[in-house]
């Protein structure tokens, strides 16, 4: 039977976090959902041999069961802040530090350590809050989450339960092209402050591949690895979006949003593969027109944009199927980690009823006083936001396309901004900038901070090319000097005597020259071959050392190729 | 006795005590323009340093700083003496776990000596020997918190209150016993150990200080701190006839108290004397940016509440009005306790102030809403304590066995029972019933205090219920020992200052057994109350606080 097929019975209670197990590779920074998007239809084409069933037999008939169903779709994201310690203490928290480096009696727990409150993490929280259009609880706690686990030092996480710092707003966003585009907006339901637990090592000689099959092969698993306590304690922000998604893009979307948005914000670096920005995804369909909502089903493990929408799509498709066999029965509330290389979601833990964490009030730490004053004082220093960015660009007459790519890195959208208020052309500067310099960043593995072109300069090449000082040629010559080595575009444009030869006189002087010295396609050309034309002006083109104006050049070139016998 | 005759016989304890510890042997009336005449009156009419306006025989703090400033003894004389009557005397009581390097005390009593000799500035606890109960961290010795799942652990860092005092001078003698954790009224529930009551070998301390309680009635040491979440400064105190000072919860950091019930610890301090609790206090209170809910209140020097007896005025408290709750001298008070404490009331009359009868109707919900709210947090505070990165760790071949082997050894059958009701009471359907009851009824005794200290500057009540029990005699009925709190839980759940100072006896052991009056005031009044209590110490007559063990083991060693 095919359910049987994603029925695999594997227990993974060491992948809570999983990205841990990745490796320590940054990220690009420079990240679009378009290259993401590139990878997803590049992957789904390669599923994994285990699956018995052909498929594209299984899509086929996927596709039209899906069609059956609604999907309900709600994220949980824990967003890591870039604050410079602790949320609790004063240590440090530097991604692929050596293990146990940056810890304190507070953030391993000792007896008689106590934590005090980081107050930029409440500021983030503000931050975040406003910038997701929450309404702030001027009054919240915090309060201990109780459970045990070798990551968790105290046997409680500090966190919030019922009194989130930030509760009811949404997230505007734009759905790119490739997938049929439109605007959505996605509710959320509440943002809290919580603490990271720390992770488990392998120590010794580095086997990554072993799998943890059953309950009882923990401690096994256990004795070969150690706790690193570094990531203890480092401030987070927990996302709840309301079921508001329907499709593995719209939900890859949310994310990215977010991304963008603590981006902006400067309050996390948001990179998925440091675990900066880890979401949890929860995933239930209905037949179409039902009210209530199905079995629901958690999935984790998912470190990329394009993991979350392929591990939803495989999700949906896995309970549709069981839903048009009959076997609904079959969906049971449980957690399911997302496996990137088979390109499935397998169980990693059932539900057994609703876990106890005992809640209680936090007694260390006082009550989160919030005064309106302090509100709004944050939210005068917001900065302007992606959704209101592509807005504005929108408004200027950029296509969607472009408004997307530019609003997308918030150092991108800041070097257009300054390349306009340097009195660049819109059109010209988004299309330097998402031609020539994104290509060159992308080479380069560079991001836009750390090309040596500066946005005014930029503005100044688009001016001299629009105003005729230079050839197009001539400015895109330039513009990997001025990428690379930095300078000024004038201060180029005298050096290598590169300002364009607009004098008909001069340029006539040139055909003559060129004309004069091949008699013989001189000849040909006018035998009726006029193809020549091109050779001509090539020849000319290289005699003025590519600064003789093309327009100008052709116009003379052809009056005299005709016009002389 | 000679004035000079404690020198030459150093390094004699019996006449150390007497010449640092004056007996109490005075008429219980209020003398009219009495002449008292004080055995060493010479030692505080010298004083040329110490510029509190009351004479130093009344704190052995300030006496020792005299006597070492005037070079009439050094510190590692006066260390010796300590050391000695230690040695002497805890193979009876059992007050430490930990008694620090001998070599290493008297090295820090020469480093003072040479100071002084080089007429270098000292801290004002120089040379004064204190001892930590042993859930209160320090770096360089065990700390244990009387559990055997901290058997042979050593913190990395002191206590703010600890590195307060060693700042100050102060040296650590030892690591004193307790009630694992500070759960229990009696130091039996130890995991090492069982510290005897002073006064009568075969009674409890009381608890869980009864290790700090117990060596400051020994005098093994000068002052001690301890920790009180329910009435572990105060009730302990008031079994071995020693002063108790439970701050306001915010005066002192809690950082490096190991956990009990978060909301309502503090540390709180022994001493022989109220004015030796008060400096004690103030040595180690104020705001610690490691614990976030220590009060950035000012402290106030409480030391210049201090006055000698002999400039006291007849009335010294004049129009001081006084509330005593009703609730605390009803039925199930010992009737020896209630004369004593009817004693102490007249005697405050006597000295002027206005008496009258508070009642408190909460006050019997103190007792049920404490027990959950503090073994609702102990329950959690304890989580820590699974094996895995400290302590006892139980060899076990899957992780669940090893949280539940490592704590099964590790904590004793009190510490469990109450980690069971905590985790029940904090357990989803419990939640509103238990914890959120209890917080509610928090919030109305917090309230009553408030009112009736509204209407009184201090109010007043026993320490306990009776004086000190016998060994064994409450162990297999926790009911009977928790009852036993009545007294003091309601003040922590206020989160109010305490002062428990000996102010009669009851019969019991060779020569009775002291009773402690309890002085309530209002958030951050400590220093009405080291007033009161120091004039009431000091106008007490008749009495005399030091328990006869310190007598017979030093008659049998003279």
């Amino acid at each position: 039977m095919a359910s049987t097929l994603f029925r695999t019975i594997q227990i993974h209670p060491f992948l809570l976090y999983p990205t841990a197990l990745f490796s320590r590779r940054n990220g690009v920074l420079y990240c679009t959902m378009k290259s993401s998007q590139t990878q997803t239809a590049t992957q789904e084409k390669q599923q994994p041999p285990k699956v018995k069933v052909p498929q594209h037999a299984l899509k086929k008939t996927v596709d039209k069961i899906t069609r059956d169903y609604e999907a309900i779709i709600g994220i949980e994201t824990h967003v890591q802040l870039s604050t410079l310690t602790k949320a609790f203490c004063s240590c440090p928290y530097n991604y692929g530090s050596q293990p146990n480096t940056s810890i304190c009696p507070i953030c391993m727990g000792l007896p008689g350590a106590l934590p005090v409150l980081n107050s930029k993490v409440i500021k983030f929280a503000v931050k975040l809050g406003l910038a997701l259009n929450c309404k702030l609880s001027l009054n919240s706690k915090f309060d201990r989450k109780q459970y045990f686990y070798p990551d968790l030092p105290k046997g409680y996480q500090i966190s919030q339960f019922d009194i989130p710092i930030a509760t009811g707003g949404y997230v505007d966003l734009d759905l790119p092209l490739e997938f049929g585009g439109g605007h959505r907006k996605f509710g959320i339901t509440r943002v809290h402050m919580e603490e990271d637990a720390g992770k488990l090592l392998h120590s010794g000689n580095g086997d990554y591949s072993q799998e943890i099959t059953s309950l009882t092969s923990i401690y096994s698993y256990f004795s070969k690895h150690t706790v690193d306590l570094n990531r203890a304690g480092v401030p987070l922000l927990e996302i709840v979006s309301e079921p508001d998604m329907r499709t593995g893009i719209e939900a890859a979307e949310y994310a990215a949003e977010l991304q963008r948005v603590v981006r902006y914000l400067g309050i996390s670096n948001g990179n998925m593969q440091e675990g900066s920005l880890r979401c949890d995804v929860n995933v239930s369909i209905r037949p179409v027109g039902q009210s209530e909502f199905g079995t629901k089903v958690e999935i984790k493990n998912l470190n990329s944009f394009s993991s979350i929408n392929r591990a939803i799509d495989f999700e949906i498709s896995r309970q549709a199927l069981l839903h048009s066999q009959g076997q609904s029965d079959q969906i049971v509330q449980e957690t399911r980690l997302w496996e990137e290389g088979a390109q499935k979601t397998v169980t990693m833990r059932k539900k057994e009823g609703l876990s106890d964490y005992r809640y209680f009030p936090e007694p260390d730490l006082p009550e989160v006083i919030l005064t309106q004053e302090y509100v709004d004082s944050i939210s005068n220093s917001l900065p302007e936001l992606p959704e209101a960015k592509r807005r504005r660009y929108e408004k200027m007459g950029l296509s969607m396309q472009d408004v997307l790519f530019l609003a997308n890195d918030m150092n991108v959208a800041e070097y257009f901004d300054a390349t306009l208020s340097s009195g660049a052309d819109i059109k010209l500067a988004a299309n330097w900038i998402m031609g020539d310099i994104a290509a060159y960043m992308k080479n380069e593995k560079l991001s836009i901070n750390d090309i040596k072109l500066t946005p005014q300069e930029l503005a100044e090449l688009i001016a001299s090319i629009k105003s005729g000082t230079i050839s197009g040629k001539i400015g895109k010559e330039i513009l990997s000097e001025l990428l690379a080595k930095g300078g000024t575009v004038k201060g180029l444009i005298e050096e290598k005597d590169l300002i364009q030869i607009a004098d008909p006189v001069e340029i006539g002087k040139m055909i003559d020259k060129v004309i004069s010295e091949n008699p013989k396609q001189l000849e040909q050309y006018r035998g009726g071959k006029t193809k020549l034309q091109g050779f001509f002006a090539g020849q000319v083109m290289k005699l003025s050392k590519g600064k003789a104006n093309p327009g100008l050049l052709n116009k003379i070139l052809l009056e005299k190729l005709n016009g002389q016998s | 006795m000679k004035n000079t005759s404690w020198v030459l016989s150093f390094p004699c304890f019996e006449t150390m005590l007497s010449t640092l510890q004056p007996p109490r042997y005075l008429s219980r009336l209020p003398l009219r323009g009495r002449t008292k005449s004080r055995p060493f009156h010479i030692l505080s009419s010298a004083q040329p340093v110490t510029k509190t306006s009351f004479a130093a025989d009344q704190s052995q703090i300030l006496s020792i700083r005299d006597s070492l400033l005037n070079r009439h003894l050094s510190a590692v004389e006066l260390t010796h003496s300590y050391l000695d009557r230690l040695k002497q005397t805890e193979p009876h009581i059992n007050c430490f776990l930990h008694v620090s390097d001998p070599d290493k005390v008297l090295k820090q009593a020469q480093d003072i000596d040479d100071k002084i000799k080089r007429n270098e500035e000292v801290g004002p606890l120089a040379g004064v020997l204190v001892a930590i109960k042993d859930n209160i961290c320090t770096a360089d010795m065990p700390s244990t918190g009387g559990s055997y799942i901290l058997e042979g652990y050593r913190p990395p860092f002191d206590a703010t209150a600890v590195k307060r005092l060693k700042d100050l001078g102060a040296i650590v003698v030892g690591k004193t016993n307790l009630d694992e954790f500070g759960m229990g009224s009696t130091t039996e529930a130890s995991a090492f150990k069982v510290t005897a009551n002073p006064w009568d070998l075969s009674r409890v301390p009381g608890g869980s200080s009864g290790g700090s309680a117990a060596s400051v009635s020994a005098r093994q040491c000068v002052v001690s701190l301890g920790s009180d979440t329910g009435g572990s400064v105060r009730q302990p105190a008031s079994f071995c006839g020693v002063v108790g000072l439970k701050p306001t919860y915010g005066r002192v950091s809690r950082f490096g108290l190991m956990a009990y019930a978060s909301s309502l610890d503090v540390i709180g301090c022994f001493g022989s004397s109220v004015a030796d609790t008060g400096i004690l206090l103030h040595a180690i209170s104020g705001h610690d940016s490691l614990d976030a809910t220590s009060s950035k209140r000012e402290v106030p020097d409480f030391t210049s509440q201090f006055t000698s007896a002999s400039s006291l005025k007849s009335r010294p408290l004049e129009g001081l009005r006084v509330g005593l709750i009703r609730e605390t001298v009803d039925a199930g008070v010992d009737s020896g306790v209630k004369s004593a404490i009817e004693g102490a009331a007249t005697h405050l009359e006597q000295l002027g102030c206005v008496l009258k009868e508070v009642s408190l109707p909460s006050f019997s919900l103190g007792l049920p809403a404490y027990y959950i709210l503090a073994s609702s947090e102990s329950s959690s505070n304890l989580s820590r304590y699974d094996g895995v990165r400290y302590g006892n760790q139980a060899s076990s071949d899957e992780l669940n066995a090893l949280y539940e082997e490592s704590r099964a050894k590790g904590f004793g059958s009190e510490v469990k029972m109450r980690i069971l009701m905590g985790t029940y009471a904090l357990s989803a359907g419990y939640y509103d019933a238990y914890y959120k009851r209890a917080q509610q009824v928090r919030t109305i005794i917090r309230k009553s205090f408030k009112a009736a200290l509204d209407e009184n500057d201090i109010l007043i009540s026993p320490a306990a219920p009776s004086a000190a029990y016998k060994i064994g005699e409450k162990k297999n009925d926790p009911l009977a020992m928790y009852a036993g709190d009545i007294m003091t839980v309601n003040v922590n759940l206020a989160g109010l200052p305490a002062l428990v100072l000996p102010c009669g006896f009851v019969e019991g052991g060779a020569v009775g057994l002291p009773v402690g009056l309890q002085i309530i005031g209002a958030a951050f009044d400590e220093e009405k109350l080291v007033k009161v209590g120091h004039i009431f110490e000091q106008t007490l007559e008749g009495y005399n606080f030091v328990p006869p063990l310190i007598t017979d083991v030093g008659g049998a060693s003279a």
